[in-house]
């Protein structure tokens, strides 16, 4: 295997006086130069959470433990002079809703051009020059009259690209992309995710992909991982998580979603809801939702454990693939 | 029954807005909604998608009377719709309740759920408290939710739960159109299948018809019986649900149906260029020529009207019929 461009291990994050809001609980994950990776998860589950701690972005009351290493070099309680040589340089960050990330009182070359000249200390006709080359790489056309506008005269999609521009600014190695088409209309979507694809091809970058839609993230990455309440719960080939899942938080977020061809079927639906922040139950986190618990997924967290090639599963039960949980007569309850 | 419960020909909407910045820039008229028609039969739904700023939520609320219309008439049931205010229309008003997105929004934050809940009957003047309580009750039961939820606050309750108490407070009446808009939006992947299955639920035992706005299309279809696609204030086109989604006819349907990410294998995606335009700046002819792959000159010049297909779908589109069109797709 090669060596991994960032690899997680043992992150955990506390919010609140008593640090007992546990958001991210002993996260492992690893990401290979270029390789693209999904992140999925509801609300609450972490996913965001992981990769703000990864680049020190979280408050001060946030407190984050164990480890992060780009390249070998450790990020957690790094110094602040060593993260900013990371952020935005190495590891570029968007997120879902892009107007609110712009400001919107600058006009958009000028935003573009305090990019290039932090990360890569560009100025005057050579940051235009650049900063036009970027808008024409994210698909933006007449590129010289959108360097004069300011956000709230460009569409949300545009403004999206906008975003990525930015992030290719600094020629990242990795750019993680915290749920960059939620906001966006279905059309838009396909665009960006197809331009996302098309920068990933050109310049090798690696992508993380975060998302709550698992149709999004099937399509655009190889590697996949499920989070639920802090807890990293599956990991997995694309083609193996999507068609032989073996959590059954997992095979319950695939039987919950309805298709677009084929009979229409009675949806799952897992009971429930996720459990707030601090409030997990002691073992498994999804065991009072799950219809397979028993009882030592009360009490006992299980391990991840290797269920396959490149597929990690943490569940105490030895899930045969094709056997789903929620195909039970318990669970259409 | 001969009469379908709701009946809305040829509806419009105009808002008069500046077209440029500033106070004095030109007037213009902004056509949200701009000549719809539609019919929701008694027990069945409606799904009505398109993208953002189409129309489809004005339309929503201009079959209920919230807001009044430009032109069009709506029927309730075989008889006009009264005017909005009306003693006539409050009457009426029980029968048909509205879903929002945001049940945080749409819920009183310094209120018990209970006490809202009953709020419908209060309002209607219908029922004593002893049996406004008594209903609430049932009506809590029905939507999934514990009868000791009845004093919490909305903010003790999760997501999916606040979305029960909306529908829980709009199923007081005993409505039978329900309309609603973008009900599952702002719920996690989960908790929308708890919430899809028990709008199917409920309206298989009470009856209730469902004018169902979403922009999500894997939504629509498992819910809905037929399904109308808006684009820039009109119907495009319009079917039943199954045949509209397995064979998409508008170019714009389409290409909103190949845009749904899905976790089979990877069909041919018909990728449109660039973003919705301005519904101030309709383009001229059919409004979607501006993205449309397939447009010509016609396209340009003349307004395609809804036209029925040979499977009785309507189809808003000049090159509907050419053979050219259904290879490309």
């Amino acid at each position: 295997m090669t060596v991994p461009l960032v690899e997680i291990a043992g992150l955990t994050v506390d919010f609140g006086n008593d640090g007992r809001s546990r958001a991210v609980d002993g996260v492992d994950l690893s990401i290979a130069p270029g390789e693209a990776l999904g992140i999925v998860g509801e609300s609450g589950s972490g996913k965001s959470v992981t990769w703000l701690a990864a680049l020190g972005l979280l408050p001060a009351r946030a407190r984050v433990g164990g480890s992060v290493r780009l390249e070998g070099r450790q990020l957690v309680g790094a110094p602040v002079r060593l993260l900013e040589s990371v952020r935005g340089k190495r590891i570029a960050m968007i997120f879902q809703d892009p107007s609110s990330c712009l400001n919107p009182v600058h006009r958009i070359g000028r935003q573009l051009g305090e990019a290039l000249k932090l990360h890569r200390g560009l100025g005057g006709a050579t940051a235009e020059t650049e900063a036009l080359r970027l808008l024409d790489q994210v698909g933006i056309a007449d590129a010289k009259r959108r360097l004069g506008d300011y956000p709230h005269q460009l569409s949300g999609g545009l403004n999206q690209r906008i975003m990525i521009a930015m992030a290719l600014a600094g020629q990242p190695d990795l750019l993680v992309a915290d749920e960059p088409t939620t906001a966006l209309d279905a059309t838009i979507q396909a665009q960006i995710l197809a331009l996302l694809a098309g920068i990933r091809r050109d310049t090798g970058m690696a992508l993380v992909l975060i998302s709550h839609d698992l149709g999004v993230v099937a399509e655009n990455v190889n590697r996949v991982a499920v989070m639920y309440a802090g807890r990293l719960v599956e990991e997995g080939l694309g083609q193996d998580l999507f068609g032989a899942a073996r959590h059954p938080y997992t095979q319950g977020l695939l039987a919950a979603l309805p298709t677009l061809t084929g009979p229409r079927r009675h949806l799952a639906a897992i009971p429930g809801a996720v459990p707030e922040p601090g409030k997990a139950p002691a073992g498994c986190s999804f065991a009072p939702r799950c219809p397979l618990a028993e009882p030592r997924c009360m009490s006992e967290p299980p391990a991840s454990r290797r269920v396959g090639l490149l597929h990690r599963a943490a569940c105490h039960l030895q899930i045969e693939p094709g056997f789903s949980a929620w195909n039970l007569p318990k669970a259409a309850e | 029954m001969t009469h379908a419960l709701l009946e809305a020909a040829d509806l419009r909407r105009h808002y008069k807005v500046r077209a440029g910045r500033g106070p004095f820039s030109a007037k213009a008229t902004l056509r949200a909604v701009d000549g719809v028609s539609l019919k929701i039969e008694a027990g069945r739904t409606l799904g009505l998608v398109g993208e953002s700023g189409c129309g489809k939520s004005t339309t929503g609320k201009l079959v209920l009377g919230l807001i009044p219309t430009t032109a069009g008439t709506v029927r309730y049931a075989g008889n006009d719709m009264p005017p909005a205010g009306s003693t006539a229309w409050r009457a009426l008003r029980p029968r048909m309740q509205m879903v929002y997105q945001d049940p945080l929004g749409a819920l009183d934050r310094r209120l018990p759920v209970g006490v809202q809940i009953m709020e419908p009957l209060a309002i209607h003047g219908q029922a004593s408290l002893a049996e406004r309580r008594e209903r609430a009750a049932e009506v809590m039961t029905a939507v999934g939710l514990q009868r000791h939820q009845f004093d919490r606050y909305p903010h003790e309750l999760s997501g999916g739960q606040r979305q029960r108490v909306v529908l829980a407070r709009a199923l007081m009446t005993e409505p039978d159109l329900l309309v609603c808009d973008e009900p599952i939006s702002a719920l996690d992947v989960s908790i929308q299948a708890q919430v899809v299955n028990l709008l199917l639920d409920l309206q298989e035992r009470m009856g209730i018809a469902y004018l169902f706005i979403s922009h999500d299309l894997r939504v629509v279809r498992q819910v809905s019986h037929e399904v109308a696609v808006m684009y820039l204030g009109r119907i495009v086109e319009q079917g039943e649900a199954e045949s509209l989604f397995a064979q998409p006819a508008h170019p714009y349907t389409r290409a909103l149906i190949s845009a749904i990410p899905v976790l089979g294998p990877r069909r041919k995606r018909l990728l449109l260029q660039g973003d919705p335009p301005n519904p101030v700046d309709v383009p001229s002819g059919c409004a979607f020529h501006t993205r449309c792959p397939f447009a010509v000159a016609q396209c340009r010049a003349q307004t395609p009207v809804l036209r029925p297909l040979a499977d009785g779908r309507q189809v808003a589109c000049h090159r509907v019929d050419e053979p050219a069109l259904q290879v490309a797709a």
